[in-house]
């Protein structure tokens, strides 16, 4: 059977390059970076080797401004509670959008429960966060405006360069949450004016296990864990130094093949919803239209009358591996936030889809998918109640034209 | 590496892929449906009924793998039981029938015996009201 992978967004291989970066770190040089002998020394210049790379590939300013974490989730968690205690002083005010990933939301939830307040602005239906309403929900207790880059879920790509530029200028620190763009698009820590500045490899052919964030060395931070001096005390706990060497060699990776990375997922996936959206009625792209306002390499489709986990468990099977943020599928069993916030129907929001491309991608295994997903929706809907009363004329479609 | 793991099992994923009974009883006695509050999983179950058993049970299903496996078990299980029988059938049934499902996935069963109530609540409205034998007289 075919085999083709299109949740790149929730996990990519790990390139050969990568792994052969990492392999010595194992079983040769695996050395604790806090021990002061040879095997020491030898991890702790893998590691500012890895800060090099990592600062060169979003445009920092310097290594020493690079942490590692364990992953994007809790460096999310770093940049908020942290900006938070080490600013509390200045104020108890944060800002961010209602789409953002569960890692802030829940942060910054955390967080009202000890006294901080939060303003999440809306966006529209696209996604897109509003500048003015930041502006407006700016006051004097305001300490951090915290906003993704890019959406995990609908691919809408914010402004953040303006966003930056307004925190500038009201004295405000600003955290960017790059985690479902890093490796896909070009990151600027030093051009957007960010404080902080989050993401992990594993979306971008590094490993797990590993997070960056980026501390711009004017933003103040306080650590949420406690117990070791590494990472300057902002995350105590002996270095996962072989996904660390691995996340500056994909880093260094990324930085070299970005465009052409981007360009050849961006002719996929125009390829890939034209395809889909001829052969299949009633569908829904979420997120603005491929081009400059989305994400290279995702697609977030809902098809109307049938629910996501059905039309997942049906790809599988036919070789395609695709995610949905439908609420049976996720754990949580809650419908996406995200697809709320831009008023998608719920029913719709039900029949979600999201597909994720990649660099190894072809256009045989998209057109694969353009043939293999209408049979999948057509046989769900074969099945569905509300598709019969559609047929039938007893209800309408809730899709507005775009 | 290891035999890839499966979300259900195989009669979970049988019954999700070539469910049984899907459709509409042609001129049914009873018609039930059953929703979820969540905005989606929807169930309409449609019976025959003759002689006071479930002649023929169809079903059409918007839910998750486990809410169509579900149905089409249901429709199974149904077909030749008394009204008596079928007004205790429970999703316990279902997901004994199945052969278990996931601790999350139990809820999605759970439309399959709240349709057929409904079914069955609208065969009995449509009843003509009788005086039923051993009734105290008034």
């Amino acid at each position: 059977m075919r085999a083709v992978y299109l949740d790149h967004q929730s996990a990519t291989p790990v390139l050969p390059e990568v792994m052969e970066a990492m392999r010595p770190f194992f079983a040769e040089a695996y050395g604790n970076p806090s021990s002061l002998h040879r095997h020491g020394l030898l991890a702790r210049d893998a590691l500012a080797r890895a800060r090099s790379q990592i600062a060169a590939f979003i445009n920092a300013e310097s290594p020493e401004e690079i942490l590692f974490t364990a992953d994007s989730t809790e460096a999310a968690n770093l940049a908020i509670k942290g900006a938070a205690e080490a600013n509390r002083r200045n104020g108890n005010h944060i800002i961010l959008s209602q789409i953002e990933h569960p890692s802030l939301i829940a942060s910054t939830e955390m967080l009202e429960t000890r006294g901080f307040t939060t303003t999440r602005v809306k966006v529209d239906a696209q996604g897109a966060i509003d500048l003015q309403d930041i502006a407006g929900a700016i006051t004097e207790k305001t300490i951090l405006l915290a906003v993704h880059h890019t959406n995990h879920e609908i691919g809408t790509i914010e402004p953040v360069r303006e966003i930056g530029a307004l925190a500038r200028a009201r004295g405000v620190l600003f955290y960017v949450d790059a985690d479902a763009s890093a490796g896909w698009l070009p990151l600027d820590a030093r051009d957007w004016n960010a404080s902080l500045l989050s993401f992990s490899p594993q979306r971008f052919y590094g490993p797990k296990g590993v997070g960056v964030l980026y501390q711009n060395r004017r933003a103040a931070l306080a650590a949420i864990l406690h117990g070791g001096d590494q990472e300057r005390g902002l995350r105590p706990g002996v270095e996962n130094v072989p996904a660390i060497v691995g996340a500056g060699a994909a880093a260094e990776i990324a930085g070299r093949e970005i465009a052409q990375r981007s360009a050849h997922c961006a002719r996929l996936q125009k390829r890939l919803w034209e395809g889909l959206r001829a052969r299949i009625p009633h569908l829904k792209l979420n997120g603005p239209e491929p081009g400059p306002r989305r994400h290279p390499a995702t697609l977030n489709i809902s098809s109307e009358f049938i629910e996501g986990e059905g039309q997942l468990l049906l790809c599988d099977m036919q070789g395609i591996a695709v995610a949905s943020g439908s609420s049976c599928v996720s754990k949580s069993r809650q419908s996406s936030h995200v697809l709320a916030a831009i008023g998608v129907d719920p029913a719709l929001a039900r029949g979600n889809i999201i597909m994720s491309l990649g660099r190894d991608n072809t256009e045989g295994e998209v057109d694969y998918v353009i043939e293999t997903f209408p049979k999948i929706v057509a046989k769900l809907r074969a099945l569905s109640p509300t598709w019969e009363e559609h047929e039938k004329g007893l209800i309408a479609s809730v899709i507005r034209p775009a | 590496m290891s035999p890839t793991p499966a979300l259900y099992n195989p009669t979970v994923l049988d019954h999700f892929l070539n469910p049984r009974n899907v459709g509409d009883v042609q001129e049914a006695d009873g018609i039930g449906e059953a929703a979820q509050s969540n905005g989606g999983d929807t169930l309409r179950m449609s019976l025959k009924i003759k002689e006071g058993k479930i002649a023929e049970a169809r079903f059409r299903a918007f839910g998750c793998a486990a809410a169509i496996a579900s149905s089409s078990i249901a429709t199974e299980l149904i077909e030749g039981m008394t009204l008596e029988q079928a007004r205790r059938f429970s999703n316990r049934q279902v997901v004994e029938a199945l052969g278990g499902l996931p601790a999350a996935k139990i809820q999605c069963s759970l439309l399959a015996s709240q349709a057929l109530r409904a079914a069955l609540d609208d065969y009995n409205k449509k009843q003509p009201a009788r005086p039923r034998p051993g009734e105290p007289i008034r």
